[in-house]
Parts: C-alpha cells; structure tokens; sequence
C-alpha cells in the first residue's frame, strides 16, 4: 500500500489500540457495575472509529457508516439492558459494587 | 421463502403485544407450539416448495440469498425442538400467566436471532444476529430477578458483548482487503492475501470471540453462573441450543465457507475441543449442584463438536453437526429432568437427593436413557455421533486424540452415573420421605422427556437410515 | 493529518479522564466528550451520516441513559467516598503509563504493510446501502428495539409483592 494511506492506517490503529487498553482495563479493574458498562462503551468507540478509517482508506464509506449506523443502535439498547440490570440489582443489594457479588463463582 | 422464518414470529410479536392483550396471554402459548411445529415440519421435509429461493417479493424485499442446506436444515430442526421443549417445560415454572406471555415473547425473539444466524450468509448481519440472541437470552436470565440471576446475567452480557466486539474488529480488519461482508465476497478476497498478518490476526480474533459466546475452556467462565442462575426453562435453551448455535454452529460455517481451513486453524481447534473434554468433564466430577454438574458436562460436549470439527475432514464435521444434534437432544432431556426435581425438592443440591427414582418413575428412566446417551453407550444416539468422530480422527492420523476422547468418555460415565445414583437410585433421604407432594411431575415435563428420549432411542437403533438422510447429504457439502 | 492527531491526542485524554475520574458523574461526561471528539474525526473522514448518529445518539441519548441511572444509585457518604477514590488511586495508577508505552510502541512499529488494501471505485451512498442492500440489517436492528423494549419492560418493573 502506499506510504500515506499506511501512515493514517498505522495512527489510527495505534490511537484505537490504545481505547482497546484503556476499556479493557478499567473492565479488568473496576468493582462498579456501571464503570464495567463505560468499559464496554469505550470498547465499541474504538471498533466504530476504526471501521470508518478502513471505510476511509478503502472508499467504501457507504458500507461502513450503514454498519456504524446499525451498530450505534444496537449499543444503545445494550446499554439500556445493561442499565436494567444494574438498576435491578441495585434494588436488592442497595449498592452496585461487584464486591458484594461474590456468591457465584465459576 | 426462508425469510419467513424471520418475518412471521415478528410479525406475530407485534400483533400480540398490540390489541386484546388478555386474550392474547391466554393462546401466545398455543401461537409458539404452532409457529415452531411448523418449522419442524418444513425442516424435516426439505423438498418443499417453502425452501425454494426468491419466491414472490417476500425473499426478494431482502435482496440477499439465505444459507439453505442440510447444515442449516439440521440446526432450525435443533432450535424448533429445544424451544418447544423449553415452552413446554415454561407451562409450568413460569405459572403467572403475565409473566408467562413477556416469557414467550422473549423465546421467540430469541429463535428469531438464532433462525437468522443459521439463514444469513453475511457477517455483519451474523453479528446483528447474534446480538439479539444474546440480549433476548440476558434478559431470560435475569426474568426472576433475584441476585444470582441477575448476576449470571451481567457477566453474560459483558462476556458477550466482548466476543462481538471482537467480531467487530475482526470485520473491520478484513474489510481492508474485501468490498462487502457477504461470505462468498469475503471468501473470495482472503485467496487474494493469504498470508498477511493482519488478515491472519483478524481471523483469530473472530475465532476467539466465538469461542467465547460458545462457551470453551479458557473462556469459560461465565457459563456455569448463567446455566446456574436461570430460569429452568431458560437453562434448557441456553445448554440445549443457545451457545450451540452462537459459538459452534457460527464457527462452522465460518471456517468451512470463509476463511478456509489451514493446519493452523485446525490444530488449534483440535487442542481446544480436547482441552474442554478433559476440563469439563473433570471440573464436573466435583459438583455438588445438578444444573452446575449439567453445565460443566455441556462444557466436555462441546469439546467432542470441536475435536471433531477440527479435523477438517468431512467425516469429521458431519459427526460434529450430527453430536450438535444429539447434544441437543439429550442435554435438553437432563435439563428438563433437573427441572422436574428442583421443582418437586425444592433445590438442586445431589447431597439432598436420593432414590427420586421410585416416586418420579418417568423422570427417573428417561433420564438413564439420557445419561447412557451422553456417555456414548450403543445403541443410542449418542454412542454414533462419538463415533463418527473418532473415526474421522482414526482416518486423519490423530491417534492420540483419538485414545484420549474415548478414554475421556469413561470420565464422562463416571460422573453422569454419580450424579444418577445420587439423583435417582439408592434409598430415600428421610427429609424427602415426609415430603408429601414428591410424586411424578405433570404432563408439562413428562411429555418432552419421553418424546426427547424416543428421539435419542431411534435416531439410535434407526441409524443406517439416519446416516443417509441427514449425516451423508452434510459430509457432502463439506466436500466441496 | 496534524489536525487529525490532535484530535486522536484530545481523544485518548477524554478517555483516560473517563476511567480514571473520580465520580460516575464526571466518568459519563469524560465518556460524552469522547463521543464528540470522535464524532469530528468521522466527519474528517467523509462519514457525515454516521458522525450525526454518533453525536446525537452517543453523546446525547446514552450519557442521559447513564446520568438518569447514576441518579438512581444512593450516593456514599463523604468517608466511603474518600476510602474509595483512594483504592481507585492505587488500581488506576499504572494505566496512563501503559497508555503511553503501548502508544509509542504502536505508533513507532505500524501495523504490517504485508497486504495492499483495496480502493472501491464506484461506492455506493450510505443512503443506498443502508436502505436498499442491507435490508437484513434494518430488519435486525427492528427486531432488537422490540427485545429492548420486552428488556425495559421485564426489568423495570417493580417487584411483586409476594
């Protein structure tokens, strides 16, 4: 490939590996049920950033915005769900740090 | 006309959920029995004019073709069944008629996700697919809304939406090289670079998370909580169809249609299935609660659908769609067991068990029935597709796999016929005794368990039959 | 491209703010102003109908679903508060450095220039796409609004009493 198109590629790349760090992270290390769900939304950032600079690079722009799009509204019911669920069990246990939730364990 | 397979249960979602909503709580339950009886029916019927593509405007309003062959034939048949069971088995724990209809909702929606992972022939409608599978089975295991439940259904949400971003990457990735996501595109540009690493590593990526939803050894983790934590109902379609058809059933035919396979791929897949063997079956030994030791067993069985798949050959992944089969079969048929005894004792705990056999007859023999099936003893269903496995390994030179899976199966019997005794034989505990209400359970579970238990007894002694109706026509499409 | 990098830098900051924030509240809009950021870079990138989604439904639907949900939540007391930003401290700490040496080893190594990426001549508008190939997709994204709606309605509700 040429030179430019690798260089937006490599930067890209990098800054989107290193959301990839940053919510795999705070997935690994945080005990709040919400911050797991920022995790996660982090995650889905990078993947959406580097589907347009692939759609970018290759100009096929078309494609990769209708799967964003679709993309985008799947995460937001996701988070609602994982909102729910958060929400429910905050009705149990009056706190929503995972510390508390320790019975099950696989 | 496949996309009805879709299109009518939503259609039937939203007539419900709109008008008469009393009435409808009273016949939704009549409305599934009906919609999945008709999908058994045209799935085991592959002739008919309902498969036929491109009929009317109905197929050509999605302007893409649907993955219609013997594979996707066998998996609907697998759904259709396992949600019947599942519905059948709801009747009963699920009394509230209001929750009840929220609960059929739920299940269909979940058949449609998993009807549109076996019919779609694209990846990122593979990922929609998924997506609603995996939401709709989050939200069946959180129904009761008690701690562990909801517990073992965050770890599944976040553990599943970590293996779709992962999916997510990887399409990115192989967007670079390919102009579309449909498989036959995609297939198509990966011959152009074959070695890069970047396309290599979007491979193992897209494996990984599948490996992941499918439940596997290194990923684990989240599977027994969630088998655990649901619903009984609920716990059938999770171990009976669910993370079959979003892990292994997506792996398939993915590896057998897009990415090809190299021995990378398949000593990988082989080293994995073997792994799950030998770890599910050993972690299963030490289980003191039913479902868990249910779950764990589901885990090894996988394991034999991979080592299977992973030889590459077609022999090979016939015996390993023909084991999803059967899985389905007869772990749906412990579950329901399980389900019937946790609802007559009050718990799943073996150590509060013993001698259910001479109260509960039906549940008892049927699950013997199960038992022998899972651990591979002739002639049921169980004991062929294990062996069309090792066969296919037998001819592909892996005799060491092929030693440790047959020995791996002793393992397996020695902890189902533990749990058995445990369960059903033996002598009645005392506090059992004065329970007055331990007698058979109703015709809610009785009656998949004895339909799910003569479908493993023939699918056995029929099997010359069986092997050229549905196991020939799949090692043929495998051959090309 | 200078543009582009500053905005990447903005990004990771935003981000890097988002998990290692003290309060929920502040994570959330570390999480918004990331989404903004992001949206700018997709309209640099030719994605205009995607960056509009991107603003309206990820910096403004979800961090309203986020602020209503952390509202819900009891707040701790100023003792709980202290004790645990300061195990926050000690767990978050290695993270900006991690950050920035995966950063550079990224950004010295590349990614492998071993394959040629393809360049779609005729591409099709979004508005084609979406509406007119992917017909699939809109039928999913249908499908999973109504399991959302079913989620809301199953979780939402008030226990009963028993």
């Amino acid at each position: 490939m040429s030179p430019d198109t690798w260089h937006i590629l490599s930067v890209f790349v990098a800054f989107v590996a290193v959301l990839f760090v940053c919510g795999i992270y705070s997935i690994l290390v945080t005990r709040n049920l919400l911050r797991t769900v920022i995790g996660i939304e982090i995650l889905i950032k990078g993947v959406t950033l580097l589907l347009i600079v692939v759609g970018y690079i290759t100009n096929q722009t078309g494609l990769t915005q209708s799967l964003v799009i679709t993309i985008i509204v799947i995460e937001v019911v996701v988070m609602v769900i994982a909102g729910g669920i958060a929400l429910s069990m905050f009705r149990n246990i009056d706190s929503i740090d995972t510390r508390n939730l320790t019975k099950l364990k696989g | 006309m496949p996309s009805l397979l879709v299109l009518i249960p939503l259609f039937g979602i939203i007539l419900l959920n709109l008008p008469f909503r009393r009435l409808n709580e009273k016949y939704v339950f009549w409305f599934a029995v009906f919609l999945l009886s008709v999908q058994i029916l045209f799935t085991i019927s592959h002739h008919s004019l309902f498969w036929q593509q491109g009929m009317g405007y109905i197929d050509s309003f999605f302007k893409v073709d649907f993955a219609i062959d013997s594979l996707s034939f066998i998996m609907l048949l697998c759904i259709a069944i396992v949600s019947m069971v599942s519905l059948s088995v709801s009747r009963y724990t699920i009394p509230d008629p209001r929750e009840r209809f929220k609960f059929i909702n739920l299940l269909m929606i979940a058949a449609i996700g998993m009807n549109g992972i076996v019919i779609t022939k694209d990846l990122f409608s593979l990922y929609v697919f998924l997506e609603i599978t995996a939401l709709s089975s989050v939200v069946l295991i959180a129904f009761q809304k008690d701690m562990n439940a909801l517990e073992g259904a965050f770890k599944y949400l976040i553990l599943s939406s970590i293996a779709t971003i992962m999916m997510l990457f990887s399409i990115a990735l192989i967007l670079l090289v390919s102009p579309g996501t449909s498989f036959a595109v995609i297939a198509a540009a990966l011959k152009e670079s074959p070695n890069s690493a970047v396309i290599i590593f979007a491979m193992g990526i897209f494996i990984c998370g599948l490996f992941i939803k499918g439940g596997l050894v290194p990923f684990h983790g989240w599977l027994p909580d969630a088998y655990t934590a649901a619903p009984s109902a609920v716990s059938i379609l999770l171990a009976g169809i669910v993370t079959k058809v979003c892990g292994i059933y997506t792996a398939i035919r993915v590896i057998a249609f897009v990415f090809g396979f190299n021995e990378v791929i398949k000593s990988l897949f082989m080293f994995i299935g073997l792994f799950s063997i030998l770890i599910g079956a050993l972690a299963a030994l030490g289980q003191k609660d039913l479902k868990r030791l249910l779950a764990y067993s589901s885990i090894s069985q996988v394991g034999y659908i991979i080592l299977g798949f992973g030889t590459g050959t077609a022999l090979g992944m016939a015996g390993a769609v023909f084991h999803i089969f059967n899985h389905a079969v007869f772990k749906s048929l412990l579950f329901v067991n399980a389900a019937a005894v946790e609802k007559r004792i009050g718990s799943s705990d073996l150590d509060r068990m013993g001698g259910l056999s001479y109260r509960m007859p039906i549940t008892g023999s049927t699950s013997v029935i199960g038992v022998l099936s899972t651990c591979g003893i002739p002639p049921l269903a169980g004991f062929w597709s294990k062996l069309v496995i090792i066969i296919a390994l037998w001819q592909s030179g892996h005799y060491m796999y092929g030693t440790i899976a047959v020995l791996a199966s002793i393992l397996t019997l020695a902890y189902l016929l533990l749990m058995q005794r445990k369960a059903f034989f033996g002598k009645l505990p005392k506090e059992l005794e004065n329970l007055k209400d331990l007698k058979e359970v109703g015709p809610e579970f009785t009656l998949p368990s004895i339909i799910l238990a003569m479908i493993t007894i023939s699918v056995g002694v029929f099997f010359p039959f069986v092997f050229d109706k549905f196991v020939v026509p799949i090692k043929s499409i495998f051959m090309q | 491209m200078t543009i582009n990098i500053i905005l990447l830098i903005a990004m990771t900051i935003a981000t890097l703010w988002t998990v290692m924030g003290r309060s929920l509240l502040k994570a959330t809009l570390g999480l918004a102003v990331t989404s903004v950021v992001i949206s700018v870079l997709m309209f640099r990138l030719d994605s205009p109908m995607a960056a509009v989604f991107e603003l309206s439904v990820c910096a403004g639907l979800i961090t309203i679903i986020f602020v209503s949900a952390i509202s819900l939540v009891k707040p701790l007391t100023h003792k709980e508060a202290i004790v645990v930003s300061k195990d926050r401290m000690k767990r978050f700490r290695y993270l900006p450095l991690l950050v920035i040496l995966f950063g550079v080893i990224a950004g010295f190594f590349g990614i492998p220039n071993d394959f040629k990426p393809i360049y779609v001549a005729l591409a099709n508008d979004v508005r084609t796409v979406l509406w007119s190939l992917r017909q699939f997709d809109m039928f999913g994204q249908i499908v999973i609004i109504i399991a959302g709606a079913l989620g809301v309605v199953v979780l939402f509700r008030e226990k009963e009493k028993r």
